[in-house]
């Protein structure tokens, strides 16, 4: 019968080290299986949706509350025209707004992701993914391939939406499908600023708070709405540099084939792929490092 | 309740050594050392704040330790995370299953998580949820399930990929005492199939239930450690409270009681009462020969189990005491007989 010791107490001779003859299991994971976790967790987020489709509530609404908003309240006085013209200056000034609202919607589906990855990473369930054999990143990866498709879905029932309200692309529809798409390709880089922000900041509130105050001098200051050339000069310079002017002027000369095309679409995609090279390592690393 | 150990050759399943870590002044583990063999099962017993949290969440490698090292299963916690992280179950403090989830969809998510294939996942789950009477529950949201059910999926998450060591971090902490006696029953199975648990409770009653071996820790330090059946023979199987009719005999009664050989005797003044460690059955009938004798008027006299404060109390107190009471290590027959010897 032994007794029992009473700390402090000096460590026993450590037990003869056993013979681990495993090999790298475990160790480094290859490409295959981290498409499968990914895989796993991407399901975990679209059963998430199906049970609960309230959750793709602002996807479905944003699109159509501001199309239907702007088109009704805005179009009729756009370009100074008189109550004669208002039909005609709605129909241009619908066609001008549908390509900015998909450049305004890559900006406030990538927000909401901030709040979610707060929420989700302070729950029990993260601490079983850390402790599990997967790479970290998986997680991150997943949530963002579950939101490019809700930003895919809010894109298309803006254009439907579009459509129903007059939109006429006279027939450019594989320039349609290029503006979606450098648009999707833009909302993925945002969301990784977002899930960045999410990880970084301490409460849901805080991310909230944030987020709004930068995205909304981001979406008002761009040609998303009006054209940048009545504003003040100060004001255009700043339209200048947000990337949302970009991404909208890019989307309007694919679809309404007017303007240069080329100048745009090459600062969109500068700003898309400058973002995820800088912001999606941090935003790893931020998320393997956090306890 | 105590295992034969005859799986794994006494080797450790997991080894700490001098594990550290602090919150800025807050010292939550503070030099750790222990060993859980193969196939047993270690309980860490503590207060709140004790450290307990932190410890396993180190040797899960949620957190990296400030100094120190710790192996599980073989494998460095911060030097070899992966292949640990492969064979280690964790069931957390709080529920870590997704409430928007079926129980169903949690399991099979974790299967293809831990590499199953998607019938392999599928069926591994209905196992699972068979094996923790939780197959009529499979396709309700989490959400709707009482505790006792989100405690099970837990651990039946948790034991998805046949861990070889499984953490379970307060396991019935907060539940009602039906619900609690589900999951020690679900508990003890799986500590029956022979695998190696880590535990931590604040309850000795747990530990006790559930464990072969203690660490009692406090504020980051371990305070003891040893087998369930040595350290009750030090705090007592059970603590008999006796409070005297008349409050001026409680010193003298304690004096008689440790004359007796009752060393873990202890009088609290602001309740009135003695506190007596009973390590048999034999003492007990011994104890109320005393009064007898003495003839005391006895306003109450009851027994319960130690609670964590009269554990804590014993432990410590005892370290002292035992320097003037002779040499230790006389273990429960030695105190008992020699209780009985002075009594006769
Ligand atoms: N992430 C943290 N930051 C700061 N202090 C912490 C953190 N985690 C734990 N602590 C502190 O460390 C101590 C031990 O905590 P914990 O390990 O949770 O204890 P237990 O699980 O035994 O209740 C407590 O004082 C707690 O406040
Ligand atoms: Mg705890």
């Amino acid at each position: 019968m032994t007794t029992p010791t009473m700390a402090p107490q000096t460590p026993t001779t450590a037990a003869p080290q056993r013979s681990r003859a495993r090999g790298n299991d475990g160790g480094r994971i290859g490409l295959r299986a981290n498409l499968r976790h990914t895989g796993a967790l991407a399901r975990r987020n679209a059963v998430q949706i199906k049970q609960h489709p309230e959750l793709m509530m602002d996807s479905l609404m944003i699109p159509i509350v501001f199309t239907l908003l702007f088109v009704y309240v805005f179009g009729g006085a756009m370009g100074g025209g008189s109550p004669e013209s208002a039909s005609e200056n709605r129909d241009a000034y619908t066609n001008y707004l549908v390509p900015g609202i998909m450049a305004m919607m890559s900006l406030t589906m990538a927000m909401s992701v901030g709040t979610g990855i707060n929420e989700d990473s302070r729950k029990g369930i993260m601490d079983r993914f850390r402790a599990m054999p997967i790479a970290r990143a998986s997680v991150l990866v997943a949530k963002c391939l579950v939101e490019m498709c809700r930003l895919l879905l809010s894109l298309v029932v803006l254009v439907i939406v579009g459509f129903l309200v007059g939109m006429d692309i006279e027939g450019r529809w594989m320039e349609l499908g290029a503006a979606m798409g450098l648009t999707l390709f833009f909302g993925t880089s945002l969301l990784w600023v977002f899930m960045l922000m999410g990880l970084t900041m301490r409460t849901a509130q805080a991310v909230q708070g944030v987020s709004f105050l930068v995205t909304t001098p981001l979406q008002f200051g761009s040609s998303v709405f009006v054209p940048t050339d009545t504003m003040p000069a100060w004001m255009e310079t700043f339209t200048k540099f947000n990337p949302l002017t970009h991404v909208a002027d890019a989307n309007r000369a694919l679809t309404m084939g007017t303007g240069e095309v080329a100048n745009p679409v090459m600062w969109a995609v500068i700003w898309s792929v400058g973002i995820i090279a800088v912001i999606m390592p941090l935003a790893i690393v931020r998320f393997r490092k956090r306890t | 309740m105590m295992r034969q150990d005859t799986s794994g050759h006494g080797r450790n399943a997991v080894e700490v050594r001098g594990l550290v870590k602090h919150f800025g002044d807050t010292k939550a583990v503070d030099g750790v050392h222990l060993n859980v063999r193969e196939g047993t099962v270690m309980g860490v017993l503590g207060p709140n704040g004790a450290g307990k949290t932190t410890l396993v969440r180190m040797l899960c490698t949620l957190q990296l330790p400030d100094s120190g090292t710790a192996t599980v299963a073989g494998y460095d916690v911060a030097r070899q995370p992966r292949p640990l992280r492969r064979r280690i179950g964790l069931t957390g403090q709080y529920a870590s299953v997704d409430e928007r989830l079926s129980g169903f969809e949690n399991l099979y998510m974790i299967g293809r998580l831990l590499d199953f294939s998607r019938s392999g996942a599928r069926q591994r789950a209905y196992e699972m949820l068979e094996r923790f009477s939780l197959t009529d529950a499979a396709s309700k949201p989490i959400m709707k399930y009482s505790g006792g059910m989100r405690r099970r999926l837990d651990l039946a998450a948790s034991m998805m990929g046949n861990p070889e060591v499984l953490f379970l971090d307060e396991p019935t902490t907060g539940l009602d005492p039906r619900t609690r006696q589900e999951v020690w029953d679900h508990t003890q199975q799986i500590v029956a199939e022979g695998n190696t648990v880590l535990l931590t409770t604040q309850y000795m009653e747990e530990a006790e239930y559930l464990a072969d071996e203690l660490t009692v820790i406090d504020h980051g330090k371990v305070i003891a450690e040893g087998r369930i059946a040595d350290l009750k023979a030090r705090v007592g199987q059970r603590m008999l409270v006796i409070r005297p009719a008349v409050p001026q005999h409680l010193q003298h009664l304690v004096g008689v009681l440790t004359h007796y050989g009752l060393a873990g005797t202890v009088a609290d003044e602001a309740q009135g009462v003695a506190t007596v460690p009973i390590v048999s059955d034999e003492q007990l009938s011994g104890i109320v020969r005393v009064l007898g004798y003495y003839n005391y008027p006895i306003a109450d006299i009851a027994t319960h189990l130690p609670s964590l404060d009269e554990v804590f109390l014993a432990l410590t107190g005892q370290k002292t005491d035992s320097q003037d009471a002779g040499p230790p290590g006389s273990g429960p027959q030695g105190a008992g007989s020699g209780y009985q010897e002075a009594v006769a």
